[in-house]
C-alpha cells in the first residue's frame, strides 16, 4: 500500500505548479478520523473527522485558539495525539511515503535568516532527499513561483515580509508534495502581499494540488475554499461549501446592519430585546423579507435610538460562525 | 523618572535568572575557586612535589634526605605509588627521570655517590666534588626554584655539624694551622652537635640560602630544546576554554531554529531528530577543530611554537577535544529553554570549568584537592593531552587515557542531550 507515494515525481513530468498524476488514487489525500489532542487539562482538538478530496482546497476556519493549528501539527507528525487517526494518499500520517506526499507551510517564518532565498530552498529540498538537477530544476521552479528569481542570491533577513511569506510558502512546496497544508500563510502582511499569495495559491489550486487551508479570515476562505470547516473548541461545526454552511444556517433569510448613535448599553437593550445581535457596535438581525426592514426603523425611532445608518446584506461565513456559536470570528 | 527607570530595571533583572546568576553567582564562585587556589586557606596550600634518589646512603646523605621530608612545604617522595597494593622499588636515577618527563612531578634530586664525603663548600671548590643533581620540568617555574632553596636551606638545618666541621677545616687551611688544644676543642664540640642533630635537637638556622654550600647541578629534562615553555601550554588551555564557549554558541543555534519554527519544518522532512543533532555535532566538532589548527598555526607562526613535528599528536588529541566539547555544546542547549539562558548558563559553567580545568592557571600550581576536581572537566583532560604531545614528547600511545576521557565524555554528553532534546520532537 501506498508505494506510489514514495516516488519521486520529475519536474519535466508534470506540469508547472500541479500536481503530480499519481495523485489520481482511491485513497483521498488526507483523511483524519476522531483525533483527539489534549495539552494537560485543555482539549485542543476534540474527535475530529474530515476527509480531504482529490485537488480540493478545503479551509479550516475559526478563530485563534479553536485547535486548527494543534490538528495541522497533528498531520505533519509535529504533534502526536492521544487517540484517533491520520492517512495521507491512504500511507499514516507519521509514515515516510506521507511526509514525501505532504508539505507544510507553517504559520511561522521557518526560514534561515543568515541564508538567501536560492540556499534556504537548497537546504529544504535537500531535506527531503532532493539533489542535482532536480534539486536545483525545484529551487528555480520554486523561486518563479514566488517571484523571487530576480531576489534569489539576497539574504532572507534583508527580504520584505511579504517577500519572506512568499519564500516560507516556497520552502513548503520544494519536494513537490501533493497535498499542501498551509497554516494562516497570510499573517501579518499587508493587503498588497496578501493578494500576490492569493494568486500563488489559486495557481496552486487551479494546477489540481489538494490543499488544506487554515485561517480566520473570512475572505480567505470564502475566495479560496472548495468547502470550509468552521472549527471552533477543537470540534468541526459545520463543513460545506461556503453557499452549504450559508443556507444551512440561515435559509433564504437577510441580514440587517443598523448603526445608531448614542450609549452602547440602550442599544445592546434594545437590539436584544427584538431578537438581534450587537455587532462591532451595531445592530444585527436575521430577516425573511427586506420589508421588516421598516417595522425594526419605525420600533428604534419609537425607542428613541438615532439611526446613522442601515444596510441589507446577504449573510456570509462570518455570520455563519456567529450564528453557530454566538462570538465573532476574531473573538 | 530616575526611579521609575530603576524600578523597571530591577524587576526585569529579577526575572531574568540568567542575569542574576551572572551577576550574583559567578562573582562569589569565582573568588571562592581564586582564594582556594592562592592560598585563602591554609590548610590547602599546595606542596611542592619532589622525587628523591639517594645513591650515597651517607651519614651525610641520610640526613639530608631526612631534612626534605621533614620541610612542611614539601612532599618528598622515594618510589613510585604503590601498584595494587604492591610496595614498588625505589626510584632510580633512570626512573626518577622518566617520572618527571612522564609529569608525575615536577622536579627530582639525585643525591650521588661519594656526596657524603664532602657534602658542602664555602668556596668556590665545588667542580671537584660530586654535585646534587636536580631535574626539572621548565614547564614549572616555581617548584625547581622552592626546591633548590629549600635544599640548602636544610643543608644547613639538618647538617650542623658538618657544617662546623668543614668550616674548621677552612680555618685550619687558611689561618695557619690549629693548635692540638684547638683541635681537640673543636672535636668535641663537633661531637656534641652530632649528638644534638642525633637526638632531634637540631636549631632551627637561618641557613645561608642561594650562595650554595651545597652543590646543586640543575638539568630540565622536560622543555630542554624548547624555545618559549608555556605557549604550547596556553595554545591547549585558552584554546580549549574558547572551543566550549564557540561549541555552545554554535549549538545555540538549535534554540534560535526551535524558536523561529525551522526546526519544527526540519523534523516534518525526512530529517529525523537524531539525524539533526549529529549533523549539528558534527558540524560544531569541525568548527571547533579548525579553531584549534588556527590557534596552534598561530602559536607556530608568532611564537615559535614546534607545531609541524608534533602533527598525528595533535590531530588525534584535536579530534577528541573537539568532539567533547560539541557534545558540550549540544547539551548545554539542549537544557535551555532561550539563547538568553544559555548565554549566562554557559558562561558560568564554562569559566568555572576553565578555572579548575587549567585554563586559566596551570593545575599544578592548585591544591591536591582542586587538581583532582579539575580531572571533572574537559579542559583538563585536553590541555593533559595536549601537554603530553607537545612538551613532554610522548609516544602516541601515552595519549590513550585523554583519548579515552574526552571521547567517553562526548559519547555520554550527546546522549543525554539527545536525551533531552526529544522535547523538541514532539509535542
Amino acid at each position: 500500500m501506498g508505494n506510489h507515494i514514495g516516488m519521486m515525481v520529475t519536474f519535466e513530468e508534470i506540469a508547472p505548479l500541479s500536481c503530480p498524476a499519481t495523485s489520481i488514487t482511491s485513497y483521498p489525500p488526507l483523511r483524519v478520523d476522531a483525533l483527539v489532542k489534549r495539552f494537560g487539562p485543555v482539549t485542543a482538538v476534540e474527535g475530529i473527522t474530515l476527509e480531504l478530496r482529490s485537488g480540493e482546497c478545503l479551509g479550516l476556519l475559526g478563530p485563534n485558539g479553536a485547535g486548527k493549528s494543534t490538528l495541522i501539527r497533528s498531520i505533519v507528525g509535529r504533534v502526536i495525539p492521544d487517540s484517533g487517526s491520520i492517512q495521507v494518499f491512504g500511507s499514516p500520517a507519521d509514515s515516510t511515503a506521507a511526509r514525501n506526499a505532504l508539505g507544510w507551510i507553517p504559520q511561522e517564518l521557518a526560514l534561515y535568516p543568515r541564508l538567501t532565498c536560492r540556499e534556504n530552498l537548497q537546504s529544504f529540498g535537500r531535506y527531503h532527499g532532493l539533489s542535482g538537477v532536480l534539486l536545483e530544476q525545484a529551487v528555480a521552479r520554486c523561486l518563479d513561483w514566488s517571484t523571487l528569481t530576480d531576489r534569489g542570491n539576497d539574504l532572507v533577513k534583508n527580504l520584505s515580509g511579504g517577500m519572506k511569506r512568499r519564500l516560507n510558502m516556497a520552502a513548503g512546496l520544494i519536494h513537490e508534495p501533493r497535498l499542501v497544508l498551509m497554516d494562516e500563510p497570510t499573517v501579518g502582511v499587508d493587503p498588497q502581499s496578501r493578494n500576490h499569495i492569493f494568486e500563488m495559491i489559486e495557481k496552486l489550486r487551479d494546477g489540481g494540488m489538494s490543499i488544506t487551508y487554515t485561517t480566520h479570515y473570512m475572505e480567505e476562505a470564502e475566495r479560496l475554499c472548495d468547502r470550509v470547516a468552521i472549527v471552533d473548541h477543537g470540534r468541526i461545526i459545520a463543513l460545506g461549501t461556503n453557499a452549504e454552511l450559508v443556507r444551512k444556517s440561515f435559509g433564504e433569510r437577510s441580514q440587517v446592519l443598523a448603526r445608531f448613535a448614542g450609549a452602547d448599553d440602550r442599544v445592546a437593550t434594545w437590539v436584544t430585546q427584538h431578537g438581534g445581535q450587537p455587532v462591532e457596535g451595531a445592530a444585527q438581525f436575521t430577516i425573511e423579507h427586506p420589508t421588516e426592514i421598516a417595522g425594526l426603523l419605525e420600533d428604534s425611532a419609537r425607542a428613541g435610538l438615532e439611526l446613522l445608518d442601515v444596510s441589507l446584506r446577504k449573510p456570509n461565513l462570518e455570520s455563519v460562525f456567529l450564528h453557530l456559536t454566538g462570538r465573532e470570528l476574531r473573538d | 523618572m530616575i526611579s521609575a527607570i530603576v524600578r523597571t530595571a530591577i524587576v526585569s533583572l529579577r526575572r531574568d535568572r540568567g542575569a542574576l546568576a551572572l551577576s550574583f553567582i559567578l562573582p562569589v564562585v569565582f573568588f571562592s575557586i581564586f582564594a582556594v587556589i592562592f592560598g585563602g586557606r591554609r590548610d590547602s596550600t599546595p606542596k611542592v612535589k619532589v622525587l628523591l634518589v639517594d645513591e650515597d646512603h651517607s651519614g651525610a646523605s641520610q640526613r639530608l634526605v631526612k631534612g626534605l621530608q621533614s620541610e612542611g612545604s614539601l612532599v618528598v617522595k622515594t618510589r613510585p605509588a604503590p601498584v595494587k597494593g604492591a610496595e614498588q622499588p625505589e626510584y632510580t636515577a633512570a626512573t626518577v627521570e622518566a617520572a618527571v618527563k612522564g609529569g608525575t612531578a615536577s622536579v627530582a634530586l639525585i643525591i650521588p655517590h661519594g656526596f657524603g664525603e664532602s657534602p658542602i663548600s664555602f668556596g668556590g671548590d665545588a667542580t671537584n666534588r660530586p654535585s646534587i643533581q636536580l631535574l626539572e620540568d621548565n614547564s614549572d617555574m616555581v617548584a625547581p626554584q622552592v626546591v633548590a632553596g629549600l635544599l640548602q636551606k636544610v643543608a644547613v638545618t639538618s647538617m650542623p655539624d658538618v657544617m662546623a666541621e668543614q668550616g674548621s677545616k677552612y680555618i685550619d687551611h687558611f689561618a695557619g694551622g690549629l693548635t692540638p688544644e684547638q683541635r681537640e676543642r673543636i672535636d668535641q664540640s663537633l661531637g656534641y652537635l652530632r649528638q644534638r642533630q642525633e637526638s632531634g635537637g637540631a636549631s632551627t638556622s637561618s641557613g645561608s640560602g642561594g650562595s650554595g654550600i651545597i652543590a646543586v647541578t640543575a638539568r630540565a629534562v622536560v622543555g630542554e630544546n624548547k624555545n618559549n615553555p608555556m605557549v604550547s601550554f596556553y595554545a591547549a588551555a585558552i584554546g580549549v576554554m574558547f572551543l566550549l564557549f564557540t561549541a555552545s554558541g554554535a549549538a545555540g543555534a538549535l534554540l534560535e531554529e526551535a524558536e523561529n519554527g525551522t526546526l519544527d519544518r526540519v523534523l516534518s522532512s525526512r530529517v529525523t531528530m537524531t539525524s539533526l543533532m549529529l549533523g549539528k555535532l558534527t558540524f560544531n566538532s569541525l568548527l571547533a577543530f579548525s579553531q584549534l589548527v588556527l590557534m596552534f598555526l598561530w602559536g607556530w607562526a608568532v611564537f615559535k611554537l614546534d607545531f609541524w613535528s608534533h602533527i598525528p599528536g595533535f590531530v588525534i588529541m584535536g579530534v577528541c577535544t573537539a568532539f567533547a566539547v560539541a557534545a558540550f555544546g549540544m547539551l548545554l542547549a539542549s537544557v535551555c529553554r532561550t539563547r538568553a539562558q544559555l548565554g549566562a548558563l554557559s558562561t558560568l559553567v564554562i569559566l568555572i570549568m576553565s578555572s579548575i580545568g587549567g585554563s586559566m592557571f596551570p593545575r599544578f600550581l592548585m591544591p591536591e584537592a582542586m587538581q583532582r576536581a579539575g580531572l571533572l572537566t574537559i579542559n583538563a583532560w585536553a590541555i593533559d593531552g595536549f601537554t603530553k604531545v607537545f612538551w613532554r614528547d610522548e609516544p602516541l600511545s601515552h595519549l590513550w587515557p585523554q583519548v579515552l576521557v574526552l571521547i567517553g565524555i562526548g559519547v555520554v554528553l550527546f546522549a543525554i542531550a539527545r536525551r533531552v532534546a526529544r522535547r523538541w520532537e514532539y509535542a
